[in-house]
């Protein structure tokens, strides 16, 4: 019996030896829900990091399923990098309750909500799910806007200093290069936006507040009936006879979402139809997110023409 | 006023089991109160056949068959929320529309053990198979499988604890063990010391890039089973209505399952197609006695029965999805000792199957309608098709699900 026992002990320490691998360096994992946190994580943290992004460009960042994948990168985590705002809600919860991994549950330091730190918009005075998908915190989508990267970085380079105090001095060096380059990014495109401020658009989902804050855009309707339901036929009929009375110059939409609905309202309107890649990755130039507005404000350009 | 504060309460309901803001801004007593969710659903049978009649060769197995007409479902109440920063505490209660409330799942998780470890007892859904541990509200079908419904009286629930232990690698690779009561069928719920049912199950997934993943798992289950008591069951003697039968002996159960699903561009919101896959096979031993109104005649008794599925459900566009299925049942052959081979059925020469479709319409995450239709031949000489309508309906917190 004993030696059964030994037998059994030795075969699964053999197991487990294959199973867990061993690090030569102690990076630290991350956890990115979505691919602009994974981007700026990179920005402040360069190879002292393994980021593993959760999502991609081409998915709606509301439907995500809790994969096995997902749980098994989590369990490695030191860190998670997401939005917060519930735009996770549908699947993050399974996936750190499953992960049995106690450093990234919320409250925790390696959870970290980007949300937090910044001004949220849309907050709804009133909760009733006969109002769509609304998130009770505010309008999630706050990477449209890279005046809230600022405020992200800051408090996600404090964070990273927390969990990797050995590299502290180099997350400064990078959270400072970070900082002024990308504010001279900003006045870069703010300079070119300019033409953007005070023209009217149309949305297919209430995505782009942030985006409309910053550049001044004037926001008339949306394609979609309710936050996260498919435009209707009817729907967009109302919103053909909004158009005729107040005009707008483009219609907007995220990589991620269906073109149809825009591009049928664009024809009937005479308007452009723009698809803006929404986060790293939805299009082919948006590689990292300086590129990712460098290719949003160029196609916003391109829509007033 | 009410309703406002009701709002406070379902606002604050919707984001404490998942997150715990510290910057909610809500600082009212409400705050500490549990998510709670409603689930509402009913369906509409029509059905060729008495769906009181078990598939042939199961009769000694449950029949957890379906309604004709209109018919209220279950509503089921759930309740979650942390205990404290150890523990988080699940209820599911179960409201029959013919009144009285039954406790579905009343489980508490371990949310402190870390190193992938994770501790759940109380009254839970086993982990075995892909489709045990799903509630009935996430159901692709109306129905269970065949497998399933014969199987394990839909979903095999227990009273017992759980360990489960996630391996630290790149691949998720799950491995558990779940020790209880035997409160599910084939346990036989019988007070005892010691356990009535253990069940071991591993689980392996993975993504195939942005597009593809995909679950395999592998799961054993044991059961005591003591004077379990069978009715209706047919016999050799043709007795009118059948007769009670009594068993008690081991269950061995070996299961194997797997999930593949495919999204262009891994945008579930849009398009997806899922194909799935279980099979089961149970190995009975012990002693049957035959007829317990009666004299009871005990003698050896066993038999490996067998059943497997595969299912796929595509949602061609957005809200829309449309599922086929196949069931198919055997019941083998079984091994009968001398005093009771003249009076027990040892070979049906029949294997119950099933073929269904299905088509629902979601508007949104929270409401859903179906209509699903089937050609059923899992009684010998009884082929029926099934229509049915259903609709299910969540409100409050609508946790995220599984995979």
């Amino acid at each position: 019996m004993n030696f059964k026992i030994n037998v059994a002990a030795c075969g699964l320490s053999v197991f487990m030896a294959f199973l867990i691998p061993v690090s030569a360096h102690a990076e630290l994992n991350v956890f990115a829900c979505e691919p602009e946190w994974a981007s700026l994580t990179h920005e402040l943290a360069g190879d002292k990091v393994n980021v593993y992004t959760a999502t991609g460009a081409l998915q709606d960042p509301h439907h995500v399923e809790a994969r096995p994948s997902l749980i098994a990168k989590a369990r490695r985590a030191n860190l998670l990098v997401c939005t917060g705002a519930e735009l996770e809600i549908g699947w993050l919860p399974v996936v750190l309750r499953e992960s049995g991994n106690t450093t990234i549950q919320p409250g925790g330091d390696g959870y970290f909500e980007a949300a937090s730190t910044v001004r949220m918009l849309e907050v709804p005075t009133r909760l009733d799910r006969a109002d769509g998908d609304v998130h009770a915190q505010g309008n999630p989508h706050i990477q449209t806007d890279p005046r809230n990267f600022l405020l992200v970085a800051k408090v996600l380079s404090k964070r990273l200093e927390l969990l990797d105090p050995s590299n502290t001095a180099f997350y400064e060096q990078r959270f400072v290069e970070f900082d002024q380059h990308w504010r001279a990014a900003i006045a870069k495109w703010e300079l070119q936006a300019a033409p953007l401020k005070g023209v009217s658009i149309v949305v297919q989902h209430k995505g782009f507040p942030y985006l409309n804050d910053w550049l001044g855009l004037k926001e008339v309707t949306t394609l979609e009936p309710k936050p996260g339901m498919e435009p209707s036929a009817s729907h967009l009929a109302e919103v053909l006879e909004t158009l005729q009375k107040h005009p707008a110059r483009m219609v907007l939409r995220a990589a991620y979402q269906s073109a149809r609905p825009s591009e049928w309202i664009a024809q009937r309107a005479h308007i452009s139809a723009v698809e803006l890649p929404f986060t790293v990755g939805g299009s082919d130039g948006a590689k990292d997110l300086y590129s990712l507005f460098d290719d949003s404000v160029a196609r916003l350009l391109a829509g007033l023409k | 006023m009410f309703k406002k504060y009701t709002r406070t309460a379902f606002s604050v309901l919707l984001c404490h089991s998942a997150f715990a803001y510290a910057a909610g801004g809500v600082n009212n007593a409400t705050a500490f109160n549990p998510a709670l969710s409603l689930i509402l659903s009913g369906t509409y049978g029509n059905l060729q056949q008495d769906p009181s009649i078990p598939a042939t060769g199961f009769a000694m197995n449950p029949n957890s068959g379906h309604d004709q007409g209109f018919n209220l479902g279950e509503s089921e109440l759930g309740i979650a929320a942390d205990i404290d920063p150890e523990y988080r505490g699940v209820a599911t209660f179960s409201l029959s529309p013919a009144g009285g409330v039954s406790v579905e799942n009343a489980f508490v998780q371990s949310t402190a053990l870390g190193n992938g470890l994770n501790l759940e007892f109380g009254r839970f859904f086993s982990a075995l198979g892909y489709l045990n541990n799903q509630h009935a509200h996430t159901w692709d079908f109306v129905d269970q499988p065949l497998v399933y419904s014969t199987f394990w009286n839909n979903q095999l629930g227990e009273d017992g604890m759980q360990l489960k232990w996630l391996a630290p690698t790149d691949m998720f690779i799950e491995l558990g063990a779940e020790t209880g009561k035997g409160r599910g069928f084939p346990g036989s719920d019988t007070p005892q010391n010691g356990s009535g049912a253990n069940v071991l199950f591993a689980h392996f997934g993975d993504d195939i890039g942005i597009e593809q993943s995909w679950r395999v798992g592998l799961s054993l289950h044991q059961a005591k089973r003591l004077k379990a008591i069978s009715t209706a069951v047919p016999d050799l003697l043709n007795s009118v209505g059948g007769v009670s039968d009594s068993f008690t002996g081991l269950s061995k159960t070996t299961g194997l399952d797997f999930v593949w699903k495919y999204s262009p561009n891994g945008n579930i919101q849009d398009r997806y197609l899922k194909l799935q896959g279980e099979y089961f096979e149970r190995n009975e031993n012990g002693l049957l006695t035959y007829n317990t109104a009666a004299t009871g005649v005990t003698d050896r008794y066993s038999v490996v029965q067998s059943g497997w599925y595969i299912q796929s459900v595509y949602q061609f566009m957005p809200h829309w999805r449309t599922g086929l299925r196949y069931d198919r049942l055997d019941p083998g052959t079984a091994k009968i000792g001398a005093r009771n081979a003249s009076n027990l059925i040892a070979n049906y020469e029949f294997n119950p199957q099933r073929s269904t479709w299905m088509l629902d319409y979601s508007a949104s995450e929270f409401s859903h309608f179906r209509f699903q239709f089937a050609q059923d031949d899992s009684r010998k000489g009884l082929s029926g098709k099934q229509f049915f309508v259903q609709y299910i309906m969540a409100m409050g917190a609508h946790g995220a699900h599984s995979y």
